[in-house]
C-alpha cells in the first residue's frame, strides 16, 4: 500500500504543478508528471510477487504477471506522446502571438 | 534484494526529481530533469516484469527530452524569474495534503501489491498461445484481444498529429485571404 501511496503523491507532485505554476512549458511538464503516475499505477496493480514477464516458453510453468495493464498502459504512454508534441505546438503558437509563456499576461484567453 | 525495496527506491528517486523539476528555475534544466524522470519510470517497469513497456517508455522519453527541446530551449534559455503568490502555493499545498491524507482509507481496499486479482487475465495466460500463436501475451492482447483499443489509440494519435502539423505550419489562412 505504500508503494500505491507514494504513486499517489506523485501524481499530486504533478497536480500541484498544474494548478500553482504559471509558466507554460512547467505546466506541460507537471501534465506530463501525471501521466507518468498513473501509467505506473496501474502496472504496479498488475505486478504478482515472483511473477515473470508475460511471454511463453517451452517448458516453464511459472505465475506471469497481468497483461491486460500492460497493454493498455503501452497505448496509453503512445497517446501521451502525441499529446504532449500537440500541447508543445500550442504553447508555441501562444508564444509567437503574445511573446511570453506566463500564463496571466495572456490576457486575451481570460474567460 | 526484493522487488519493493528497488520499487521504493525508484519512487522516491521519481518524486524527488520531479518535484525538482517543477521548482528548478533554469527551463532546460527543467526539461532534462523530466527525462531521468521518465528514464526512472522505465527502470521501475523493468522491475515490474513489463519489458516491453520498458522499452516504449525509453523511447518516449527520449523522444519527449528532444521535443521540449527543440521546442523550447531556444526561446527559454535565460532564468526567469517569475512571481508567485504565496498564499495561492500554500492553499493548493493544504488542499492537497488533505486529498493525500483522505486518500489513505481509499487505498486500504485495494488488493495489496503482489496479489493482483487476476480473473480475465488468467484465461488470457492459460490459451492465448494456443489462440492467437504470439509468443509474447502482451502482444496477442493489443494485436487480437483488443484490437478496437489499439485501433482507437491509433486514431487518436493520428488526430493529435494532424493537430500538430495544422497548428505548426507556416502557410495559413491569411495567405488565401490576401489573394
Amino acid at each position: 500500500m505504500i508503494l500505491y501511496l507514494m504513486c499517489f503523491f506523485l501524481f499530486l507532485v504533478g497536480v500541484y504543478g498544474a494548478i500553482t505554476k504559471r509558466d507554460l512549458i512547467k505546466i506541460i511538464l507537471a501534465i506530463g508528471i501525471m501521466g507518468y503516475s498513473v501509467n505506473l499505477f496501474l502496472v504496479l496493480l498488475a505486478y504478482r510477487t515472483g511473477a515473470l514477464a508475460p511471454i511463453l516458453e517451452k517448458g516453464f510453468n511459472v505465475p506471469m504477471v497481468d497483461p491486460i495493464p500492460q497493454a493498455l498502459v503501452l497505448t496509453s504512454i503512445v497517446i501521451e506522446l502525441g499529446v504532449t508534441a500537440l500541447m508543445a505546438a500550442l504553447a508555441i503558437r501562444i508564444y509567437q502571438k503574445y511573446d511570453t509563456f506566463d500564463i496571466t499576461k495572456i490576457r486575451r484567453l481570460q474567460g | 534484494m526484493p522487488v519493493d525495496v528497488w520499487l521504493y527506491f525508484i519512487l522516491g528517486f521519481m518524486i524527488i526529481g520531479s518535484i525538482a523539476s517543477l521548482e528548478i528555475k533554469n527551463i532546460l534544466s527543467s526539461i532534462i530533469t523530466i527525462g531521468v524522470v521518465g528514464l526512472g519510470l522505465s527502470l521501475a517497469f523493468l522491475f515490474l516484469g513489463a519489458p516491453d513497456l520498458a522499452l516504449v517508455q525509453f523511447v518516449f522519453e527520449i523522444l519527449c527530452v528532444i521535443i521540449l527541446i527543440r521546442a523550447f530551449a531556444k526561446r527559454s534559455i535565460e532564468v526567469r524569474a517569475l512571481r508567485r503568490d504565496v498564499p495561492e502555493t500554500i492553499i493548493a499545498i493544504v488542499i492537497l495534503a488533505s486529498i493525500f491524507v483522505l486518500s489513505i482509507f481509499a487505498f486500504k481496499d485495494l488488493p495489496s501489491f503482489g496479489k493482483p486479482i487476476v480473473r480475465v487475465a488468467e484465461r488470457y495466460l492459460a490459451q492465448a498461445g494456443v489462440e492467437t500463436g504470439s509468443q509474447n501475451i502482451v502482444t496477442s492482447v493489443i494485436l487480437n484481444y483488443r484490437i478496437y483499443d489499439t485501433l482507437g489509440e491509433v486514431t487518436v494519435l493520428f488526430t493529435a498529429i494532424l493537430g500538430t502539423f495544422t497548428i505548426l505550419r507556416k502557410t495559413g489562412r491569411k495567405k488565401r485571404h490576401a489573394e
